[in-house]
């Protein structure tokens, strides 16, 4: 299961590159959003392994629990990436309502207004 | 554009209310259950969503008149101030306490400071989603 | 024992932010409160630094969870002198802020955000574990990514697109790095970090990984990888480039320095010679750039690079004098850099011109002006009772002890170099033939001279005051070169 989930994480930010390294702004966003989503994946692989268990909650009364850390470390990360891809998302909007496009080499140069 | 689509609106006035049901029924099951004020706060702020989808902005601003940075503010501040309240106590930052009380209606019930935090974590993520969604589409 | 006062300096800053926010548009309150409020945590901050010579590291657990299982706060001299240095820095840009930034910006809640930055900061230089460092590292370029971007001008947006992809995939490889540290040594607090890699032995595996921190932190700071800092570092208003260049690369900094002297100090052959290779690098390509470009802004932010270079040079040399030189550069390189960016800010502000050929003989009309750009053009350079002299006595004597002279000689070089370029923006700009008329001339506001006044007043100061700041800098030289001391005041015998 380690192994796929690895295979998949690597899939997953071959993907992102792809994207990150096209011209269009959105694509560049979207990919900033797979590249982190291939983390938190990795996080969880990393972390504890795929161990079976419960997940770590009082209320599940278990005999056994998984780790808790990295779970809190992914919760986090994704907080963290949400508030990331949303302030990326308006930056992208204001941009192009400004310049009046979401051609990245459009918007090369230093020239100030 | 002004969008008028009835079974949308008709719909809406039921589910907004549902949803907001089962936010707080997620935000209260809280810290020994799945649930708590982070995904709790993002369900009760898509029932604002789907109002502002379905109204326009104008009126709903008309019927919820709170501006929603501010609410993001009150939650942080919610949420940072469990945490020194504990320095108050003399306990370390973000120590967190409970209790068994008995309350009248509700019988013998946990009371936990971790709900004050989950509060402004709640209050937060609400705050937050609604402010960008509004800065997105406000000058569409 | 009872510290929770370390997480004032955090606290502090977070609180007046989300006041401020209630207060957008009482521009007057929000003065007063952020100037009360910067007074407050350089006030803690003092008492803590001091606390710290009397009683050792301090930590606080946060909820009680002691470590390494919960999240804690450490203060060490290191850090704290850091987090005086940024209360001190960020309270003096705030007077220029209120002079400079305008009425748009004021209601536009730019000090809550200056705030949250600072609380990034300072929860950075804190922080006892590695993911936090992260959350604190988020909390800071999120403000940062809001301050570069207010105003809206065109070249804002571009360069912060740039500066914001840039940083999400630093934050992408800090995430990866985190992971694979924790699915190799299980723990992700620092202390218990460094005893278990000293476990394990620093194999191949945990060389790679410690490869990625520096490949993270080098992104932050600016070492080697700047190609992004002074595109970003030139577009937002005055007082936040000023912020940017004291205060954010210098944060990539510390981390490089707590990582490379607590955990991964084993193969010091590979990693520390990468970072004095990549030093290297910086101050060359650094000086090549202050000389190559004829616009303030760039050939100041150049200037930052070179700095990065130079300090980290004293990673590389990895001694405790050499650090001593490198702690004291940092503290120095806050308060000048701070300074040389409100100069040439108050420069383009008073011409409206950003290139240098453009601006001749402004000394006639503001004779403070180029005194203070003298003095800091004499500070950076490192002459004599000012700040800056002191710190290359230490980093030339540590790279004499440890035989590393190819980055001695490039660190005096870029020395000149800086010289050189500062000189270029002083002959041109400040002598010469008067252009403006004497009629016709802005008048310089109060506001923005007494800023630098004090900045400049602070790098005479602690170059003549040295004396006392000689126990807390030897003092945190001490624990960056015997990472069991900081060991011991975290886990204290429960490894």
């Amino acid at each position: 299961m380690e192994t796929l989930i690895t295979v998949l994480v690597g899939l997953l930010v071959t993907v992102a590159v792809y994207l990150l390294l096209s011209r269009n702004l959105i694509r560049v966003i979207l990919g900033s959003a797979v590249l982190s989503h291939a983390a938190h994946l990795l996080l969880m692989t990393m972390g504890s392994g795929l161990k079976k268990g419960s997940a770590p909650l009082l209320g599940e009364n278990a005999a056994s629990y998984v780790d808790a850390l990295p779970q809190a470390l992914i919760l986090t990360a994704i907080v963290i990436s949400f508030a990331v891809t949303a302030f990326l998302l308006v930056l992208a909007y204001r941009t192009y309502k400004k310049t009046g496009t979401d051609d990245l080499y459009a918007l090369r140069g230093f020239d100030d207004e | 554009m002004k969008i008028n689509d009835v079974i949308l609106k008709t719909v809406t006035r039921i589910v907004v209310f549902i949803i907001l049901t089962f936010g707080v029924e997620l935000f209260l099951s809280g810290h020994n259950n799945p649930g708590g004020g982070f995904i709790g706060g993002l369900v009760l702020s898509s029932a604002f969503v789907l109002l502002y989808l379905v109204n326009d902005i104008e009126t709903v601003r008309k019927g919820i008149p709170f501006d929603f940075k501010k609410i993001a503010a009150i939650g942080v501040f919610l949420a940072v101030g469990s945490g020194v309240g504990s320095v108050l106590f003399g306990e370390n930052f973000l120590t967190q306490a409970f209790g068994h009380f008995d309350l009248p209606i509700f019988g013998v019930t946990e009371l936990s400071t971790v709900v004050l935090f989950e509060a402004g974590v709640a209050l937060t993520v609400v705050g937050v989603v609604v402010t960008i969604i509004l800065t997105i589409s406000e000058d569409v | 024992m009872m510290n929770n006062i370390i997480v004032m300096p955090m606290i502090i800053p977070l609180m007046t932010g989300i006041i401020l926010i209630f207060l957008r548009t009482r521009v007057n309150s929000q003065r007063i409160l952020s100037i009360l409020s910067s007074i407050a945590t350089i006030a803690v901050s003092l008492v803590i630094l001091n606390r710290i010579q009397h009683e050792g590291i301090l930590r606080l657990d946060f909820g009680g969870w002691l470590p390494p299982y919960g999240i804690l706060f450490v203060a060490d001299s290191f850090s704290m002198l850091l987090v005086v240095t940024t209360s001190i820095v960020t309270g003096i840009l705030l007077i220029y802020a209120f002079s400079s930034i305008g009425k748009q910006h004021e209601n536009m809640f730019f000090y809550p955000f200056i705030f949250f930055l600072v609380a990034g900061v300072n929860g950075s230089f804190l922080t006892g574990d590695l993911f936090n460092m992260f959350v604190c590292f988020e909390v800071m370029l999120l403000s940062s990514y809001v301050l570069i971007t207010m105003g809206g001008r065109r070249i804002q947006l571009v360069e912060s697109i740039k500066y914001v992809t840039i940083n999400v995939l630093s934050s992408w490889f800090f995430l990866i790095g985190i992971a694979y540290l924790y699915g190799t040594v299980g723990t992700l607090n620092m202390a218990h970090l460094s005893v278990r890699v000293a476990e394990v032995g620093q194999g191949p595996l945990l060389t790679v990984i410690s490869l990625m921190f520096l490949i993270v932190f080098s992104l932050k700071a600016g070492l080697l990888l700047y190609f992004w800092l002074p595109g970003s570092y030139s577009a937002p208003p005055t007082v936040v480039a000023a912020l940017f260049g004291a205060l954010l690369t210098k944060v990539g900094i510390y981390a490089m320095f707590r990582i490379f002297t607590l955990i991964f100090y084993h193969e010091t052959a590979i990693t520390h010679t990468a970072i004095g290779i990549m030093a290297i690098l910086t101050m060359i390509g650094g000086s090549i750039g202050a000389l190559a470009y004829n616009d303030i802004r760039k050939i100041v932010s150049y200037n930052v690079v070179i700095a990065v270079g130079f300090i980290l040079a004293g990673l590389a040399m990895s001694s405790e004098v050499a650090f001593q030189g490198a702690i004291y550069y940092l503290i120095h390189d806050m308060i000048v850099k701070a300074l040389l960016f409100l100069i040439a800010g108050t420069m383009i502000y008073l011409t409206g011109k950003a290139k240098i050929e453009e601006m001749s003989g402004l000394i006639r009309n503001y004779p403070m002006l180029g005194w203070l750009f003298f003095i800091t053009m004499l500070s950076l350079t490192g002459i004599p009772p000012l700040s800056g002299f002191i710190s290359k006595v230490f980093l030339g004597q540590g790279a004499i002890e440890t035989g590393s002279y190819l980055l001695l000689a490039v660190a005096f070089m870029s020395g000149i170099f800086v010289l050189y370029s500062l000189l270029r923006i002083f002959l041109n700009c400040f002598w010469g033939e008067t252009i403006i008329s004497e009629d016709d001339d802005v008048p310089l506001k109060k506001g923005m001279l007494v800023p630098c006044v004090l900045l400049a007043i602070m790098t005479v100061a602690i170059g003549i005051g040295v004396e006392g700041l000689v126990p807390y800098v030897s003092d945190a030289a001490r624990t960056l070169m015997n990472p069991d001391i900081y060991i011991e005041a975290v886990l204290q015998g429960n490894r």
